[in-house]
This record gives C-alpha cells, sequence and structure tokens, in this order.
C-alpha cells in the first residue's frame, strides 16, 4: 500500500504558503485572487482524499520524523478527517462568495490585499485545529486563526466593527489565556501535551487534579464554542462582520471549539465525570439561545442567537458519553456547519438586495427575488429540523441517544431540544413571514445580485441537501468515526508500543540501547 | 528523575499570584489601554507558570553536555518562546485597536452590549408607565444606537477640555466625555 501520510500536513502547508505568497503579490489583486482560489481548492481536494484514506485508520505524520511524544504529530482520523473536508467545501464557497462581493464593491467590501493572505491564515489554522495531535499545537491552532479573525472582524476598522470586534478580541484572548494555563496545568500534572500519551497518562494521575484540568480545558473550550453562560460575546460580534466573514466564523470557529471539546471529551477523560454538567449547559445553552432570536428583529443578530442555541445539540450528544451520542453530534456539527453558513450567505444576498437585514423594514422578497426566496427556506427549514432535511436526521439521532440513556435528566435534554427545535422553527418562519411575505413598509431599492455571488450559496444549499440524500453513507461514516473514539485506535495509531511512535527519536533511542547507553526515558520530564 | 523534589520556587508562586491579581483587576477595568496592560500581565504570569510547571530548574540541556546534576527541561521553555510571540503580535494588534477607537471617538472605552441595553430598556418600559431616561427609545436600530453609547461619563471633564488639549499620546486615559465630533479627523 502506498503511503500516503505525505498528505495530512497539506491542508496547513498550502493555505500558509499560500498566504505568504498572496502577501507578496499585494499589488496585484488578480493574482492573489487565482492564488487563494487554487490553494483553497487543492485543500479541498487533499482533505477528501484524506476522509477516504482516514477511514482505513488514522493516518499519522510525525513532523520532522521525530517520535510522536518527543516530537509534534498530526493525526488524521475519521473525526478530523470529516471535519477537515466540510470545512474545506465551506470555506472554498465563501471564499467565491467573497471574490464576487469583493470584484462588486472593490475596496468598499474589504481591503483586498488584506483580505486573502488573512483569509487564508484563518483556513490554515482551522486544519492545524482540527489535524494536530498535541495539545499546544491545538493551541497554536487556535491562536493562529484567531489572529486571522481579528483583522477579519475588524476589515476597515470603521466605528461599529471596532465596538464589535473590540470585545470579540478580548473574550477571545482570555479564553486563549485560560487554555494555556490548563495546558500548564496539564504538563505539570503529567509531564506531555501529546494526546495521546494523555490519553495513557491522565487515568493514572490523582482524579481530583483530573477533574479540575478538565474543567479548565472545558471552561477554555467552552467560549470559543459560545456554551451558554460562557456565550455573550458572540451574538453581538458577528453580525457586524462582512457577510462572507460572518458566514465563515459562523460556520467554523464554533465548531472548531466542539471539535475540541469532543476530543478532550473522548480522547482525554472518558470517564464522563463531567457529563451531567455538560448536559445542563447544553439545555440552557439551547434555551437561552432561541429564546434570544425570537426576541431579534434583525436577521442576522437572529441566525446568530440560532447558532448559538444549535451548539447546544452538539454538546448534548457530546455529554451523552454514548457511541450513539457521538455519532449524531458528528453528524449534527457537519449538517450544522454547512447550514449556518449557507443562512448567512444567503442573508448577506438579502442585505445586498433589499439594503437591510432588519425584519421590520424587509417585505416582499417572496415576489421580488424568488430565488433568494428558495435559497432562504430550504437551509431555515434544514435548520428547524423538518423532515426529511438533515436536520431533523441528526435531531433523530440525538434523540433516540438521549432515549437511549434513559435518565431522567436525558429525557429532559430530549424535551429540551424538541421545543428548541419548534422554537427555531417559529423564529425562522417569523423571519420568513418579515422579509419574504410581508408587504414592504416602505419599497425596497432591489440592488441587483451578482449571479457569482448567488451560485456559491446555492452550491452550499445543494451541499447541505446532499448531507440529506447521502444521510446513509455519512452517518455511517460518523458512526465509525465514533467508533474510532471509543475504542481507542487514535493511541494505537500514534504510539504502537505505548511508548513512542515511529520516527529518528526511536530510532535514536534504539542505537542507545543497543550501544548499552540508553539515557533513562524518565518522560521528557 | 525519582530523586528530584517536585517542589516550585517560592519566589515564582508569589510572583505569578501576583501577575494574575492584578491582571485580572486590569482585565476587568473598561478602557481597552487598562484592558491590554492586564492582558500583558496574564500573559507573562501564564508564562511563568508553564516554567514551573516544567519542574525546577538545572543544567542546560544541550546534547553533548555532559552534567552530574539533572537537566532542565527544555519543552516549557520552548511553549514560553511560542506563547511570548503570540502575546506579542496580540499586543500589537490590541494597540492598534485601542488607537483607531480613540481615533474615532476620542476613548478607548469597551462598550456594554447594545442588545443588553435594549433588553433593559423594553423592560423598563415594561414595569414602569412613566418615562425616564431608561424608557426614551428613539426608534434607532441597534447599529446607530451603539454609536452613542457610553458607560463611563466622567462628569468632571468638560468639552472644552478635549479641544484645549486633543492629548492623541495618551490614548489610555479613557473616561472623557465623547464629543460630537464624530470622526476623529479633527486633531490627527
Amino acid at each position: 500500500m502506498t503511503d500516503w501520510s505525505w498528505l495530512v500536513p497539506l491542508p496547513v502547508v498550502l493555505p500558509l504558503s499560500g498566504a505568504g505568497l498572496t502577501l507578496a503579490l499585494y499589488r496585484r489583486p488578480r493574482v492573489q485572487r487565482v492564488v487563494s482560489l487554487v490553494t483553497l481548492t487543492l485543500v479541498a481536494v487533499v482533505a477528501a482524499a484524506l476522509l477516504v484514506l482516514a477511514d482505513a485508520g488514522p493516518v499519522v505524520v510525525e513532523i520532522g520524523d521525530w517520535a510522536a511524544p518527543v516530537g509534534i504529530n498530526l493525526v488524521a482520523d475519521r473525526l478530523s478527517a470529516l471535519m477537515l473536508t466540510v470545512s474545506s467545501v465551506v470555506i472554498l464557497c465563501v471564499l467565491i462568495y467573497s471574490l464576487a462581493q469583493g470584484r462588486e464593491d472593490g475596496e468598499r467590501f474589504a481591503p483586498i490585499s488584506i483580505f486573502h493572505p488573512t483569509y487564508l491564515v484563518l483556513s490554515a489554522g482551522v486544519a492545524n485545529a482540527f489535524l494536530s495531535g498535541d495539545l499546544f499545537n491545538i493551541y497554536v491552532g487556535f491562536e493562529i486563526l484567531l489572529a486571522a479573525s481579528y483583522v477579519l472582524i475588524t476589515l476597515s476598522g470603521t466605528t461599529e466593527r471596532i465596538r464589535a470586534g473590540t470585545i470579540y478580541v478580548v473574550v477571545a484572548i482570555l479564553s486563549s489565556i485560560l487554555f494555556l494555563v490548563a495546558i500548564a496545568g496539564v504538563y505539570a500534572a503529567t509531564g506531555t501535551v501529546n494526546l495521546a500519551q494523555l490519553a495513557l497518562r491522565l487515568p493514572e494521575i490523582d482524579p481530583g487534579v483530573r477533574l479540575v484540568l478538565q474543567s479548565m480545558l472545558l471552561l477554555a473550550f467552552g467560549i470559543k464554542a459560545a456554551v451558554f453562560p460562557l456565550s455573550a460575546w458572540l451574538p453581538d460580534s458577528y453580525p457586524t462582520a462582512p457577510a462572507p466573514v460572518t458566514a465563515v466564523f459562523a460556520g467554523l470557529l464554533t465548531k472548531v471549539g466542539v471539535y475540541a471539546i469532543i476530543r478532550t471529551q473522548t480522547l482525554l477523560f472518558p470517564g464522563g465525570q463531567l457529563d451531567d454538567v455538560l448536559m445542563w449547559v447544553a439545555l440552557a445553552t439551547m434555551l437561552v439561545g432561541i429564546l434570544g432570536a425570537v426576541a431579534q428583529d434583525d436577521v442576522k443578530r437572529l441566525l446568530s442567537f440560532t447558532l448559538v442555541s444549535h451548539i447546544g445539540y452538539m454538546v448534548f450528544g457530546v455529554a451523552l458519553g454514548s457511541q450513539h451520542g457521538w455519532t449524531a453530534a458528528i453528524y449534527y456539527v457537519a449538517h450544522h456547519i454547512t447550514v449556518q453558513t449557507a443562512l448567512f450567505l444567503v442573508v448577506g444576498l438579502v442585505e445586498r438586495f433589499g439594503g437591510t437585514t432588519s425584519l421590520d423594514r424587509l417585505g416582499g422578497l417572496a415576489k421580488m427575488a424568488p430565488v433568494l426566496a428558495i435559497l432562504f427556506f430550504v437551509p431555515a427549514m434544514n435548520l428547524g429540523g423538518i423532515p426529511p432535511f438533515s436536520g431533523f436526521l441528526g435531531k433523530v439521532g440525538l434523540l433516540e441517544a438521549g432515549v437511549e440513556l434513559g435518565t431522567p435528566l436525558a429525557y429532559a435534554l430530549v424535551v429540551g431540544s424538541v421545543v428548541t427545535s419548534l422554537l427555531t422553527l417559529y423564529a425562522l418562519i417569523k423571519a420568513w413571514n418579515k422579509a419574504f411575505w410581508q408587504t414592504p413598509p416602505e419599497p425596497l431599492p432591489a440592488h441587483r445580485v451578482p449571479l457569482l455571488m448567488v451560485v456559491p450559496t446555492a452550491a452550499l444549499v445543494v451541499v447541505s441537501l446532499a448531507l440529506t440524500v447521502f444521510a446513509g453513507p455519512l452517518y455511517g461514516y460518523t458512526e465509525r468515526a465514533a467508533q474510532t473514539l471509543s475504542d481507542r485506535t487514535y493511541v494505537q495509531a500514534v504510539l504502537p508500543d505505548g511508548q513512542r511512535g515511529e520516527g529518528e527519536s526511536q530510532r535514536a533511542a534504539d542505537e542507545d540501547v543497543e550501544a548499552g547507553t540508553a539515557p533513562q526515558d524518565g518522560g521528557e520530564g | 528523575m525519582t530523586d528530584v523534589v517536585m517542589s516550585p520556587n517560592i519566589v515564582f508562586v508569589v510572583t505569578i499570584a501576583a501577575l494574575f491579581t492584578v491582571g485580572t483587576y486590569l482585565v476587568l477595568e473598561r478602557s481597552l489601554t487598562r484592558i491590554l496592560l492586564g492582558i500583558v500581565l496574564l500573559g507573562n504570569g501564564t508564562n511563568l507558570l508553564i516554567l514551573v510547571a516544567g519542574g525546577a530548574a538545572g543544567a542546560p540541556p544541550l546534547i553533548g553536555v555532559q552534567s552530574d546534576r539533572p537537566m532542565s527541561d527544555p519543552l516549557p521553555q520552548a511553549l514560553i518562546l511560542t506563547a511570548i510571540v503570540i502575546t506579542l503580535g496580540l499586543t500589537a494588534f490590541l494597540l492598534a485597536m485601542a488607537y483607531r477607537s480613540w481615533q474615532l471617538h476620542r476613548h478607548d472605552e469597551v462598550q456594554d452590549d447594545v442588545e443588553d441595553r435594549r433588553i433593559v430598556r423594553l423592560a423598563a418600559i415594561d414595569e414602569r408607565a412613566f418615562e425616564d431616561d431608561d424608557t426614551e427609545s428613539g426608534g434607532e436600530t441597534l447599529d446607530e444606537e451603539a454609536a452613542t453609547t457610553r458607560d463611563e461619563m466622567d462628569e468632571g471633564l468638560a468639552f472644552e477640555d478635549v479641544h484645549a488639549e486633543p492629548a492623541p499620546d495618551h490614548p489610555g486615559r479613557a473616561a472623557r466625555p465623547s464629543t460630537t465630533t464624530t470622526d476623529g479627523e479633527e486633531g490627527r
């Protein structure tokens, strides 16, 4: 079998190199566009290849050929590969959308010379966070994507963006500091930051210390994932950014946090000590988020609140602590990334067409722009969980897993998620009625919407429909991904003998043993 | 590894505690510049924490250097180096944001969530039949409202003070009354 592991670093390396190239070519926006487009297309192809490869077992790469606990490694298991594929498709669609918007608006949209390098760096950061097999490297991935997001959220430095951006940046930095403190604690307790080795060592340390470390990591990731009560920063900051930026943030950034929660809960702390707390948090996130959405009169803010609310579903799935729960949670993440991004892109088109996102001022769009109406209606119903869309399938999976667990708390969450689903439907139907059906209070400007912006939006809607059509194979894949998480193939793949991976330092250690000068392998401490 | 006692240096522990205390206090301030200082302190406290997490200091961990003493752990130092670089970059970015905020509004205050304010006001309308500051509604959108919202109003400073002393090099002094010169072009 050919060794395909060289593919694994590409989703990180390609965008980073592309970012450097676009930065160097800042005077030539046309070339910049081509570079970004080619890079992100390649990343999407590589991610799809990894999706197929990882199905046979986790693909591990040891950077610089340093063996696992000593060196940094990248691991593409089923979960990472699936996240990576979905996110790279979304990133690509949003890029095409923003290219079209940039062509229409020029510098009014964003300083193009800055947008492209930053966007590529963001993509590299997301890929790094998904692929990393090392806790500190996850932190670095987070920082890469967050630093890029700080620039994107404050593009052009207008009053409104600086106001909203300040809160976003400060909150994100604080969560990063918290994450770093947690890493220091983990290192002090176990002497390693390698995920696979942590999975072996954490069960051996004092349970109290382990609980503290787990809560600190969850707290840090919870801020990033916007879990109630750590979610207040999100609805205020996201809607102010340009439409494509909001879309990609809504789709990806919180999901990176959710991914990190899944990874730590399943790999590092599989005992499920905090599952009950997570359940309560999930319930609160769902209900508070959706009640916030119901109260909104601005579509962008409404969608931001549904985003928060639906993070609750994923946390619910993780907190169930069963293979079925994880399966449904992973499927739900994939579904939600595409649907939420598609909705934000459509709202960007609506804003362009009608000149506002306020529900009080919009109206009559179904007649004036039927294509937009369809593009909004399909993902909206999908998010609301109307059968047969993927949102319904994901929710059914979660409900089944919840009933299977059968505790009173699990039943409470089952009821809570049904209520949330209905309220989501209510909020979205309200938006639909006001923006698309009611007679507009004053005539809308009806600006032209460029076709090139509609096409990527439509493409994402089609992808979200494909998640429904191919739900069988996809659900099978997420089931196998959850299987990988629970049988801990990950540790096996990274550390075949439970000690070290295969690489330079392993060979050096072997030689030392043969020469009789073996340094005691005291575990890096 | 066995005979190295893992009790951290008390000086480090006290320093870390001090940095975190002061940092937390500063982060709770309204002015972005003070928050930035708080973040720098917190970041440095975290760096020291990682250093302590690496165990006691020892001989330099270099290949080819022989030493009787136990060697230092090089990994925390690498982690700290990375963290320092990241903090540096973010500090620069936050400074730029504080300056931009000063350019635009003549203050660098981190404002409340406008949504919260709106909810407070709606609740006030609901509860009371009379009009006061909280019940007035201009029918503005959130965006329009945000531009005028301020929390820290230092009544001690008169408006003409701002014009008499533009002081662009003191962006840290928050709590200036917001002047109605909307764009910060003046005085630039």
